[in-house]
């Protein structure tokens, strides 16, 4: 339309029109197109990556926590002859890197070899006396690398390998040798000079330290030894002290004889599946305890301790793998008990061997089958046919990262290991478990301690317990309150003071929870503790308190003045009042009542009060959770359409009976999804319980103890874990358990509350 | 009776009881914040007073007095009060703030009233707050200047030269805190640099030529550090020499005399003879002090400087990033997806995860930003510094990013809100003009919406500054050497720790060795905490409410 009016124009004018020309105009549409798409595609890809960021939540927590479903997994890497093949096998042992392993034969000699390839790498003899041969052997607790030959002369000879570690240009060289740690000259344990058939050594390091050997001769007496060295200060030379006693009571036809690292239990194997337990905690009263009939009919093939000693691993002749340990009885007797079983071999145990620093084991049978256990959480990680021949030989290395293994055949094979994560499954974490040195089968979550042989214990149920108990009181307290605080605000309240009221309650929400936590646990705790008849009457007669005033108060001709809407306002002054007098009263009352204190009372009766409780977290938690339902619940009894409420006012209902018969049930779904919110806010709650409560976790729903929540647990000990361990990734599980549980929650409340809106909408 | 009770009406007096409780419940709650909080900083009295123990001996105490308590006489006698006489049921004790924790090592102590002389409050009774060891509480003896007494209390000088004394060496210690903090800092940042530069220079692997120069200049630099080092510690051993001039002699409550260095004192007042205008000040200064100066002894004393620093940094961080991902989010699901089922299910999730538990957000962030993207920078950008952690390591940036992520659902719903509250015939209006898409939201939409998004942020960093759990996990610490802003290249150090008000709050009140000490500069921070968080919500409410009026105007 601009061509309609520029004829007349000179053409030199027609350039500085103000109205822009086709080309422009064109250039401009084009201009804006672009913009538009630009910004479409901008937000749009702003809107995905932001969803996305929120949905990664989900998907890296349950990255970090799939690792646990895994089973373990064997690969095999290398398959050679034993390096030593003229002379019977004893023991085999992968070292700390991996790298070496050493072989013990019954000829005297260890040989160290490159696990990698098997070329032998050092050999070393041991130096028998003349006219000796090797007729037992036996390890100690394989981490400390222990080991004792027993002679036809009835001398031990007891070494111990061990290794240089030097790093010239950077690389690791590992260089392997041969210790006595009781000197070179073998021991006379046999002062008879009989052959010694059966030997078992362990080394005590903490207190008095000294070592004990058991030794079974060939003509069927039991030898104990004890061991004291000392070692000179000036001139390194080690002198022993001996002390031996000799027992007759000896099975008929000892197989394998253990003795654990407390220097308290010796127990022997037989041929007929027994097990004979001797107490050796003191050799002047060292006895036989009891003979149990483990194999219960079935032959013991094969018998190891776990790391710790504590637990005795039993393996059949029929395949069957079972854990016993010592639990104690009313009596204070020990008694060898059966605490579990792992999923059978089909065939003969030949071989177990524990790990060394967790409770886990690796089992070979007579079919060349593998398996891999572990104690505490009874799984069976990985049970395949490793070998064609039966397999004779297990080792595994410290770091659980590559076995070997030897069959029948003396073919070795090396595989690496992938074994993270043994101790957690669904039983260890939900259900009662049986911990080492403990009476009987308990939850329990105890996740470290500062030793390497520490059974972890990683019982969830203590922590949802301490969760639920904390979000349980905090409800308790807070349902009441918000919920009818809620009826009256949007029901019966003027509109001035419910132009108060709302933002107060919108400021609670905002107070953050870490000042709540702090006040709960430093002066509201010290305060209930001090005075806590004042609490409890505060609370329980509060009601017939206001219900007192109220009734004063409808006789009074006072009441004209002031209108209906300020029964709030005007209640305040009495809950003050009776709140103070409440304190006055309270020391009265415990001298009155309760011998002058409340808090030895309870004690007295029997129960546990501690200062930091379920209570002051009902309070403190019931104080953050009563705006989120007060909102809510305000929110959708403001909404019920007026019509249904004059209606039933018109028909001349009371305005309480209009409240109760049509207000709550219209607006039930609203009020019921405002406390499924409160709850979500409970259960996630991390700072006022970590505050407010001694954080210990106790499986009991008492008032007046602690507890420790899933959340709280995750801040205390997720800063100390190690990245990627098995603790690391118990704590990621209980993060997406409250994630889900929250998610599950509040999505439930929100599709009720939008339900609710469109109903409204309808009526 | 019955009548009233059929009427209904003692239920609804029940639910106005049940308002007018979480009413009182939360002013009583500020309301006990601010005045333990502000009460803080009042100078109180120092009272001495004379206890005559059970036994007969006698002893003399000194200290402010912190609170009293009445107890009943069961709890003292099984506290180990025997003495207490027969008819007496309920007995009062007072708790005493004494000091001279590095004399008597008791420094707060209850005493009951039993036996208990008449409160005196002696005018020459001086509180000394110290940079160690806390509060001392004495009368003075003498001023002591390279060994010989310069003024005596008699004299009416005393308390001048005293405070002249105090302010050089005060004066002092500033000197040397800027010569220790600044060029040394500086320093050290060099030297730290030139350590990186070596290490870079190894993985590198040039060649030769190209090293040996390189590890000449290097050489050369660091030997041009020290040696203005060496000039700074001489300067810098001066300075402490000459702190130690002055001493003051202090009589402590119990007789004995105790010679105290200027060097180690913050502050001396005799507030029993200071007059209630000299009160005010003096508590305007300490007010000041807590909080512009840093922390002393564990947090127990000075003030919350970095702590208000680190909050305001870490919040101005996030939002920095929160805002334009939370508004483009909303604009993206309100305006341009499409209104089907999968969005529906979008907006509820997002919703929720506003209900989320704050620690699963730590434990994301702590996993995902810190050791995985953290570590993963660290290998790509400072691999000369492994393996100490850059980013791998929780710091201001992570802090501030899982918070972004903790607050995006408010941003998105506050800004949802804020767009679906605009009357669709002002759309109608900008497209039936021929505006594109784009310029109907940018040019007419947006800025409608823009207090919505205000409140959205004010209300999202009211939450980040209050929460706590997830920076425990995070990138907050109790005692940040730093500051995460300051002179040295690049200014903002994002991988640097911070303190936050709110974990102040929780280390100070329950980590500390002395909680009783703690405990009222845990009620002060508290109330700047809530200060600051009450005032960005009466903020937002506000906007919101003026926001709400405007659209009942546009919309009728």
């Amino acid at each position: 339309m601009n061509d309609t009016v520029t004829p007349a124009v000179p053409p030199g004018l027609r350039s500085r029109s103000l109205l822009p020309d086709t080309e422009a105009r064109l250039k401009l549409r084009k201009k804006r197109a672009r913009r538009d798409r630009n910004s479409r595609w901008g937000i749009t890809a702003a809107g995905f990556g932001v969803v996305f960021a929120l949905a990664m939540i989900f998907v890296y927590l349950f990255y970090e926590v799939f690792p646990i479903l895994k089973g373990a997994t064997v690969t095999p890497q290398a398959d050679y002859a034993l390096p030593v093949t003229q002379a019977t096998h004893q023991h085999l042992i992968l070292e700390r890197y991996e790298e070496l392993g050493i072989q013990y034969t019954e000829n005297g000699q260890v040989t160290f070899f490159e696990a990698d390839t098997g070329a032998v790498r050092h050999q070393v003899s041991l130096d028998l006396p003349d006219e000796t041969e090797i007729t037992s052997f036996t390890h100690s607790e394989v981490i400390g690398g222990v080991t004792a030959q027993g002679l036809s002369n009835g001398q031990i000879i007891i070494t111990r390998h061990a290794f240089d570690l030097s790093f010239p240009q950077d690389r690791r060289v590992i260089a392997p040798r041969i210790e006595y740690p009781f000197g070179a000259n073998p021991i006379q344990v046999d002062q008879d000079g009989k052959a010694i058939q059966h030997l078992a050594v362990e080394t005590v390091t903490r207190g008095s330290g000294g070592s004990l050997i058991a030794a079974i001769t060939e003509d069927q007496r039991l030898i104990l030894t004890h061991l004291t060295t000392r070692t000179n200060m000036m001139t390194g030379e080690t002198t022993a002290n001996t002390r031996q006693v000799t027992l007759t009571d000896v099975p008929a036809a000892p197989v394998k004889m253990l003795l654990d690292k407390a220097l308290r239990n010796l127990f022997i194997t037989d041929n007929r599946g027994y097990i004979h337990h001797y107490d050796v905690s003191d050799l002047n009263t060292a006895r036989k305890v009891a003979s149990i009939n483990a194999g219960n009919g079935q032959n013991i093939t094969a018998i190891d301790f776990l790391v710790g000693s504590v637990s005795l691993i039993i393996g059949t002749e029929k395949g069957e793998l079972s854990q016993w340990f010592l639990v104690r009885d009313e009596n204070n007797q020990f008694n060898l008990t059966r605490i579990r079983e792992f999923k059978s071999h089909n065939a003969a145990i030949t071989v177990i061997t524990p790990e060394y620093t967790r409770k886990g084991f690796l089992a070979g049978d007579a079919d060349g089958y593998l398996g891999i256990h572990y104690g505490t959480s009874a799984r069976t990680l990985y049970l395949k046919k490793q070998a064609d021949a039966p397999i004779k030989d297990l080792a595994i290395s410290q770091v659980n990262g590559r076995i070997l293994v030897l069959d029948d055949q003396n073919r070795l094979q090396v595989a690496s290991l992938w074994n993270r994560h043994p101790q957690l499954s669904f039983s260890a974490m939900w259900n009662k478990v049986w911990y080492e040195g403990r009476g009987a089968p308990d939850y329990i979550w105890q996740s470290s301690s500062g030793s390497d042989e520490f059974e972890s214990k990683f019982s969830l149920v203590p922590l949802s317990v301490g969760t639920l108990k904390a979000a349980f009181y905090a409800m308790l307290f807070a349902m009441p309150l918000a919920i009818a605080g809620a009826i009256y605000t949007a029901y019966f309240m003027t509109p001035k003071l419910r132009g108060i009221v709302k933002p107060s309650i919108e400021i609670m929400e905002a107070l953050p929870t870490v000042i709540l936590g702090f006040l709960a646990g430093l002066w509201l705790a010290p305060f209930a503790e001090d005075n806590l008849p004042a609490v409890f009457s505060f609370f329980i007669l509060m009601p017939v308190m206001m219900l007192l005033f109220a009734f004063i108060w409808s006789k009074l001709p006072l009441r004209k003045i002031v209108p209906d809407g300020w029964e709030a306002a005007l209640l305040a002054p009495v809950i003050l009042l009776f709140g103070y007098v409440c304190i006055i009263a309270s020391p009265w009352i415990e001298i009155w009542f309760f011998n002058g204190s409340m808090r030895q009372w309870f004690t007295d009766i029997g129960v546990t009060y501690d200062q930091r409780n379920a209570l002051i977290v009902g309070i403190a938690m019931g104080f953050a959770v009563i705006p989120t339902i007060f909102s809510i619940a305000e929110d959708a009894v403001f909404t019920v359409p007026r019509h249904l409420t004059q209606g039933s006012l018109a028909l001349g209902a009371t305005r309480w009976q209009t409240v109760m018969g049509v207000v709550i049930p219209t607006a039930s779904p609203g009020i019921f999804s405002a406390v499924m919110m409160g709850f979500g806010r409970a259960v996630g709650e991390t700072m006022i319980v970590l505050m407010a409560t001694g954080n210990s976790p106790v499986v009991n729903f008492n008032i007046f103890e602690g507890m420790r929540t899933l959340s709280a647990n995750i801040a205390v000990e997720l800063p100390e874990t190690a990245v990627g361990s098995s603790h690391f990734r118990v704590l990621f599980l209980a993060a997406l358990v409250l994630l889900a549980l929250t998610f599950i929650v509040n999505t439930i409340a929100e599709i009720i509350r939008q339900r609710l809106r469109a109903r409204y909408s309808n009526l | 009776m019955k009548a009233w009770f059929k009427s209904g009406s003692p239920w609804i007096w029940l639910n106005g009881g049940a308002v007018a409780f979480c009413m009182i419940m939360v002013v009583g709650l500020i309301g006990l914040i601010a005045v333990r909080g502000f009460g803080h900083f009042w100078p109180a009295d120092i009272v001495k007073v004379e206890i005559t123990q059970p036994d007969g001996s006698r002893q003399v105490v000194m200290g402010e007095i912190v609170r009293p308590q009445t107890i009943t006489a069961a709890v003292a006698r099984d506290g180990g009060r025997t003495d207490i006489p027969e008819g007496m049921d309920l007995i009062t004790r007072y708790l005493l703030k004494q000091g001279n924790k590095d004399q008597t090592s008791n420094d707060f102590a209850w005493y009951f009233e039993l036996g208990m002389g008449e409160f005196q409050y002696p005018k020459d009774a001086y509180q000394i707050e110290r940079r160690e060891w806390g509060n001392f509480y004495g009368q003075p003896v003498a001023l002591v200047r390279s060994g010989e007494v310069i003024a005596r209390p008699a004299e009416t000088n005393f308390w001048s030269t005293l405070q002249e004394s105090i302010n050089r060496s005060l004066a002092l210690h500033k000197e040397i805190r800027g010569i220790e903090k600044g060029e040394i800092g500086q320093m050290n940042a060099q030297i730290e640099r030139l350590r990186l530069d070596l290490r870079r220079l190894e993985l590198r692997n040039p060649s030769a030529q190209e090293r040996a120069q390189e590890e000449e200049r290097i050489a050369a630099e660091r030997a041009r550090l020290d040696a203005e080092y060496a000039i700074l510690r001489v300067e810098l051993d001066k300075l402490y020499e000459s702190t130690r001039r002055d001493t003051l002699v202090m009589r402590m409550s119990d007789d004995r005399e105790v010679n105290i260095s200027l060097a180690t004192i913050v502050r001396v007042t005799a507030p029993n003879s200071m007059s209630v205008f000299g009160k005010a000040g003096q508590y305007i200064e300490r007010l000041w002090e807590f909080l512009t100066d840093v922390p002393r002894e564990a947090n127990t004393e000075g003030g919350i400087f970095p702590a208000i620093f680190g909050t305001v940094t870490m919040v101005f961080v996030m939002s920095i990033m929160v805002t334009p991902f939370g508004i483009l989010a909303a604009i993206y699901l309100r305006e341009y997806a499409k209104q089907n089922m999968m969005t529906r299910i979008i907006r509820i999730s997002v919703y929720n995860l506003a209900g989320v538990p704050s620690i699963v957000y730590g434990v994301f962030g702590l996993g995902f930003f810190v050791y995985f993207l953290g570590g993963s920078i660290d290998k790509l950008l400072y691999e000369a510094a492994l393996p100490t952690p850059t980013f791998g390591t929780p710091g201001l940036f992570w802090a501030s990013l899982t918070l972004a992520l903790l607050t995006l659902p408010i941003v998105i719903v506050s800004t949802e809100e804020g767009l679906a509250r605009i009357p669709s015939t002002i759309r109608q209006g900008s497209l039936a003009l021929g505006a594109t898409k784009s310029e109907t939201l940018w040019k007419v939409i947006v800025p409608l919406a823009t207090p919505a998004m205000m409140t959205g942020l004010i209300l999202a960093i009211a939450r980040a500054a209050g929460e706590v759990a997830p920076l425990m996990l995070v990138g907050v610490v109790k005692l940040a050497p730093t500051l995460p802003v300051d002179a040295t290249f690049p200014f903002i150090h994002l991988d640097r720790k911070i303190m936050h008000l709110g974990f102040h709050i929780y280390d100070v009140g329950f980590q500390s060795p002395s909680a009783e000490a703690a405990r009222p500069l845990v009620y002060a921070t508290a109330l700047v905490l809530v200060l600051l968080i009450v005032i960005l919500n009466l903020t937002a409410i506000s906007i919101r409410n003026r926001l709400r009026e405007r659209y009942r105007s546009a919309s009728d």
